[in-house]
């Protein structure tokens, strides 16, 4: 076991050891090392003002990521390359092409949010290097200007994405693959500070043989949510595993009759995949978060976290997914829908993890919709989230599975309106009985996202939105954004 | 920075050039320096500040016993450990840094820790036993009109006679509109550093858009004389009015700690603490009615606005004041009433934001345009024209102003026709006609927003400026940087002036040891009134400067020529850094002071009476929104806007301003919802809650321009015009656009009853009126 974090930095190897393995990246680079480029805006990964780089060799190439370092801890660079806005040009004589067009388009107002912009941009012009605005819109989704407006910013993004010179990242990019390769391991990082412990086990056995000695350990893999337990809750952590090493839960698969997505898989790496499987998921997923939440949350994560508002399962619940659970004694498989019980409980016990999540393929006559309903369409909360999947046969409603998110303490079914479809015609008077019936699906709740009122009346209308796309498909229904986006 | 070539055709940054930020490398390197970037010093404290969990309570038991004895612990303080006066307001010495024996908002400060780190201060804090008694709380504006309670009486605004002019009109309508406040979310938190100096001093960095305050209070606050205060702000990530009186608290508490301990001291807020523990927009409930002809044209309107200001006076006086000023919006109200109620609440107090108090009136005032042109079946753009102010007549304001510089009707027409409005009109109606779950709306609103503070006697600015014997300069004023470009304005005027190359034109921090007793930089007011203050400095100088080479170079004025980079003296040419190296050698002063008051304005405030505003801006939007009738779920789609301003110093800077301002306005009125539970917990303090627009709000269409004509008839820098807080208001066309969609659910005979912020809930609500009302 290894007990030193060892990352590359500006093509030199770091090594850090004795360290609170939940401090922050963010911290660390600005109180630490006093590297203050990055910012902090919100220290929830919400605002992007943090937005670093992380480089990852996988298969001989260097994959860059957007992450927010306000969320991420310390130890989850273990093996990493981190890229801050430091980084990416060697003086201000020499700037970034990106930092150049961000200069000349007037970009920049109050300056605060801008290290961040600069650093998704840079890390998109490392990827796919979108210039198009849906593309832009949806790389910066995760980042906030109070400022500007973001027109110049735009502006300054297209100008850079048409502006492709190596860059000093490529520059030293042979090196950074060197030291990445002397770092890559199966050993097991173990880190010991005070009573904390972290563990980064690299096999699903060893982290089976942790869970058996740490029953209630916490499960770390984005931190997109654990991170905040930290900034925002002030919680002490006792007993940290990281999940993002093992390689196992990263799989993504398919077969005739359907798809098994890791637990471990990010939305990033989920969407292309969901996206050709279905728009509208693809969509969803898009809209779940920024690219930067994106490229660390998971999928495994948005279902082990219990959270009623979480996007993933009314969507997967609708879809028939069945969950998989591992421990020590073996895996278990559910219904997905059976593993929330109530508002924060869940079918998993002690020792137990969530493994993975097998999604049945689509049959014919098979409709399917999910529809996210929030104050803001990008990087937002919903208020209510609906998954409909209905089979029509002939013009009579086989099956039905209705599923919201945000109606109840947990992801729930509408099960009389459900019922009340089932082998009637597909008609709009039945779809208004079902409409009726969902009133005793649910008793929602009022807060600050939306009134018990709307959320009932929000999510009867979005049945009838579905009837209306599955047999009206030429009326419009959907606000379509920024280059044809439509708004799931 | 290397020297430059000096440019000989024309010098760089000229005024009415577009130039970038004057720090714009530097950001985009992440090595522009906000406070809490600065070096930490081995022994800094770290500061945090303990907050009521209750809205209103007495505090029967507060022991800090168990605080003052936890690791990393160094100090804490109460109220009973103020030197001076324990207030931090920016008027009406109303703020208690510290609660005393009361507390009036959740989030209202109790004691405050001085840690080796925030952790060990934050955990520390919990361990305070505080005990309260808790007393009724009024929440929002209706709960505080129930029980009569105001932060300061109610004031009214009265002209010819309302009430018989309304009642005698062909027509009436009357409604009732709330209108949601906001936060500021700057993006960089409240933040304060200080540092101790010899003699009991204390030097304060502080993000603050009113250094001179900031420096009084803490002096204040210390019993210690302002010359004992020092504070410095570089720039800040982002003020928007949230820092124009809100910093001192945390300057003055950092500054205790430092003056006792004799460590520097930091407090920095994170986002949700920021959130909770500073004011906000004022969020209003307005009651209006209004009478008009068949054409729809105003003969009598009466306002009742009410406010809520939270616990305490701060700035309110003035914003609702601006409320009254800007209920007229562009349009003249012959007949018109506007009472206008201050709210005391158990929140936070709320305090300047972008617009101060306008916005909230004018989305009054384009709520009746629209709601008139309903009634009378009118496109209410038709409408809207016939209500503007006249160039000659129908043009003296509600409080007796005389419109000398309408422009309004010129650049609305101007609007109309590049936006194509008529066309879009008719393809809007064929769309939703078409349409039945979609619905798209379309509005034009104009802005007529005054400039000046309306406190007359902050119309006042200064500046201090060297010029070194190498030619190059230093330039510093009262005004604040936040982001709005006003330092690389300011340095244009400089260069201008001196016609040296902006580069030459060292931007400085603003600190209260080089320039004394200074306005915020707020009100819009920083270019004109820094700009003519500094300007004034330079050609104090430059007149030293003509005098001597008059007198030593026995030439007359007349030949003597600022040209780029070079003096021409008679024959003779100079570069300027010759020419003022000669000047020095000849003992002439190149150091001035320069000082600027805003002419011709004067103000009864008593009798809302007289010339409030030195002049007004002006501009004008079209906006386009899409709805979903379904959800309630909506999009601006486009946007076409028409801004004034005036000769612009910088357009480049000014049409930053505009979109700016624009998209913060639509994130007002749409996606920003402030929502306090009945406890008066604020249930929106971070960004996971609170939506500002993103990238993706943005209109797919944003067409934006200068108004080509504009120039300043009065005597402003350069012909310039203010350009901070007006643009804003161009968003209430999205507003009202959004509404103009629901309408069409109704085939435009009804208008919708539609509050703002238009959240999809709102939205769905109003067109659940509109079937419901039939």
């Amino acid at each position: 076991m290894r007990d030193t974090i060892r990352f590359v930095r500006n093509g030199k190897i770091e090594e850090i050891q004795n360290v609170d393995p939940t401090h922050t990246l963010l911290n660390y680079l600005r109180y630490d090392l006093g590297d203050t480029g990055s910012k902090e805006g919100c220290a929830e990964g919400d605002c992007g003002a943090c937005t670093i780089m992380l480089g990852e060799l996988v298969e001989g190439e260097m994959i860059y990521s957007a992450v927010n370092a306000c969320i991420q801890f310390l130890p989850m660079i273990d093996g990493k390359e981190v890229v801050t806005v430091e980084n990416i040009s060697k003086s201000p004589a020499d700037p970034h092409p990106v930092q150049t067009a961000m200069a000349s388009a007037n970009a920049t107002q109050c300056g605060f949010c801008t290290p961040g912009f600069v650093m998704s941009l840079v890390a998109e012009w490392h990827g796919e290097n979108r210039a198009d605005k849906a593309g832009i819109n949806d790389v910066l989704a995760g980042n906030l200007c109070r400022c500007t407006g973001y027109g110049t910013i735009i502006d300054a993004a297209q100008d850079a994405a048409n502006d492709k010179a190596p860059d000093l990242i490529n520059a030293r990019e042979e090196n950074t693959k060197s030291l990445l390769a002397k770092l890559a391991t199966d050993e097991m990082l173990s880190l010991h500070f005070g009573a904390r412990r972290y563990y980064a086990p690299t096999t699903e056995s060893e982290l089976e043989a942790l869970l058996a000695e740490y029953p209630n350990a916490t499960l770390l893999a984005g931190a997109t949510d654990v991170g905040l337990w930290v900034t925002k809750q002030h919680r002490e952590l006792e007993v940290v595993i990281y999940l993002g090493r093992i390689e196992s839960l990263q799989e993504i698969g398919s077969s005739d009759d359907s798809i098994t997505i890791g637990a471990g898989v990010t939305y990033s790496d989920a969407h292309y995949f969901l996206e050709e499987f279905d728009s509208d998921l693809g969509e969803l997923i898009r809209r779940i978060a920024s690219t930067q939440i994106r490229n660390s949350g998971t999928i495994g994560g948005n279902i082990a976290n219990g959270s009623p508002i979480g996007d993933m399962p009314p969507a997967l619940i609708a879809l028939g997914a069945t969950l998989v659970l591992g421990s020590s004694d073996g895996e278990r498989a559910l219904p997905l829908e059976a593993f929330f019980i109530e508002y924060g409980k869940q079918d998993r016990k002690p020792g137990e993890y969530v493994k993975r999540i097998i999604i049945p393929t689509k049959v014919t006559g098979q409709e399917f919709r999910t529809y996210k309903i929030s104050k803001r369409f990008d990087q937002d909360i919903s208020a209510v989230c609906a998954a409909f999947n209905v089979i029509i046969d002939d013009g009579e409603v086989v099956n039905a599975r209705i599923c919201f998110g945000g109606m109840a303490g947990t992801p729930l079914r509408a099960s009389a309106a459900e019922d009340c479809l089932r082998g009637q015609p597909w008609t709009a008077e039945i779809v208004q009985d079902a409409m009726g019936e969902m009133l005793n699906d649910y008793t929602p709740m009022s807060d600050m996202r939306a009134s018990e009122d709307y959320r009932m009346q929000v999510a009867q209308n979005l049945l009838m939105k579905f009837f209306v796309e599955t047999t009206a498909p030429d009326a419009p229904t959907r606000i379509v954004g920024e280059g044809g986006i439509a708004h799931a | 920075m290397h020297n430059p070539p000096l440019s000989k055709s024309e010098i760089r940054g000229k005024v009415h050039k577009n130039l970038a930020h004057d720090s714009a490398l530097k950001q985009t390197m992440g090595a522009a320096h906000y406070i809490d970037d600065l070096p930490e010093a081995k022994d800094l404290l770290h500061l945090y500040a303990a907050q009521s969990s209750e809205a209103h309570a007495k505090i029967t038991k507060m022991d800090v016993g168990k605080v003052r004895t936890a690791p990393g612990v160094v100090a804490v303080y109460t109220a009973a450990d103020v030197p001076g006066i324990n207030d931090a307001s920016p008027v009406a010495g109303d703020d208690p840094v510290f609660a005393e024996d009361l507390v009036e908002y959740v989030g209202q400060i109790l004691f405050l820790v001085a840690a080796e780190s925030v952790d060990a201060a934050r955990s520390a804090a919990k361990l305070a036993t505080v005990e309260y008694e808790p007393l009724p709380a009024l929440i929002t504006v209706d709960d505080a009109m129930k029980a009569d309670s105001f932060v300061m009486p109610s004031r009214t605004l009265l002209r010819g006679d309302p009430d018989t002019a309304i009642e005698k009109a062909a027509h009436q309508i009357s409604g009732r509109m709330e209108i949601g406040g906001q936060d500021h979310f700057y993006l960089e938190s409240h933040v304060a550093l200080a540092t101790p100096r010899e003699d009991g001093d204390v030097h304060v960095y502080s993000s603050t858009q009113h250094p001179t305050e900031v420096q009084h209070n803490v002096a204040k606050f210390l019993d210690v004389p302002d010359h004992s205060v020092t504070v410095e702000v570089r720039r800040m990530g982002g003020g928007f009015g949230g820092k124009e009186t809100q910093g001192a608290w945390f300057a003055a508490m950092a500054a205790l700690v430092a003056s006792t301990t004799g460590r520097p001291a930091k407090m920095r807020l994170d986002r949700d603490d920021d959130m909770v523990m500073t004011g906000k927009r004022h969020d209003f409930v307005v009651d209006y009615k209004a009478g008009f002809d068949n054409e729809g044209r105003l003969a009598g309107v009466e306002y009742i606005f009410a406010s809520r200001c939270g616990r305490s006076a701060d700035l309110s006086a003035a914003i609702n004041d601006r409320t009254i000023f800007h209920a007229d919006n562009a349009y003249f109200m012959e007949n018109i009433r506007v009472i206008s109620h201050r709210c005391k609440t158990h929140t936070v107090s709320n305090t300047a934001f972008r617009g101060f108090g306008g916005p909230q009136g004018m989305v009054a005032a384009e709520r009746l345009m629209d709601m008139i042109a309903h009634k009378v079946g009118k496109d209410p753009l038709d409408v809207r024209k016939i209500n503007l102010y006249g160039k000659t007549d129908r043009n003296v304001t509600p409080y007796h102003m005389t419109v000398e510089d309408n422009i309004a009707p010129d650049l609305i027409a101007e609007l109309e026709k590049s936006a194509d409005y008529q066309k879009r009109r008719a393809d809007i109606i064929a769309f939703n006609e078409t349409s039945p779950y979609l619905k798209k709306g379309l509005s034009l609103t104009p802005v007529k927003f005054g400039i000046s503070f309306t406190t007359t006697f902050l119309n006042q600015a200064g500046a201090l400026v060297h010029v070194y014997t190498d030619g190059s300069v230093m330039l510093n004023h009262g005004g604040t940087e936040m982001g709005q470009g006003l330092f690389i304005k300011v340095a244009q005027v400089v260069a201008e002036e001196f016609q040296i190359d902006v580069e030459r034109v060292k931007i400085t921090s603003t600190t209260t040891d080089k320039v004394p007793n200074t306005s915020a930089t707020a009100a819009s007011s920083g270019s004109d009134m820094n700009g003519k203050a500094a300007q004034a400095a330079c050609q104090k100088i430059k007149e030293r400067l003509i005098k001597f080479a008059m007198s030593h170079y026995d030439v007359a004025r007349e030949q003597i020529n600022f040209k780029p980079n070079r003096v021409e003296v008679g024959e003779h040419t100079f570069s300027f850094a010759e020419f003022v190296k000669e000047a020095y050698w000849n003992r002439v002063s190149l150091s001035a002071t320069g000082f600027y008051k805003t002419p011709k304005i004067h103000y009864d405030a008593e009798n809302y009476s007289g010339r409030p505003f030195y002049y007004f801006a002006y501009g004008a939007a079209v906006s386009e929104a899409i709805v979903d009738t379904l959800t309630g779920e909506s999009k601006i789609t486009r946007v076409d806007i028409l801004h004034d301003a005036g000769k612009s110093l910088n357009p480049a800077i000014d049409l930053g301003q505009v979109e700016g301002g624009y998209i913060q306005g639509m994130g007002w009125l749409t996606t920003e919802e402030l929502v306090f539970d009945d406890r008066g917990n604020l249930r929106t303090h971070a960004p996971s809650t609170y939506k500002i627009p993103t990238c993706s709000d943005r209109p797919g269409i944003f067409n934006m321009s200068l108004y080509q004509a504009g120039e300043n008839v009065e005597d402003s820098i350069h012909k310039s015009k203010a350009v901070g807080e007006p643009p804003f208001m161009l968003a209430i066309s999205a507003f009202n656009a959004i509404a103009d969609a629901i309408s069409s659910t109704a085939d435009y005979k009804l208008y919708p009853e539609l509050d703002a912020p238009a959240t999809p809930e709102n939205i769905l609500k109003a067109i659940s009126g509109m079937t419901a009302g039939g």
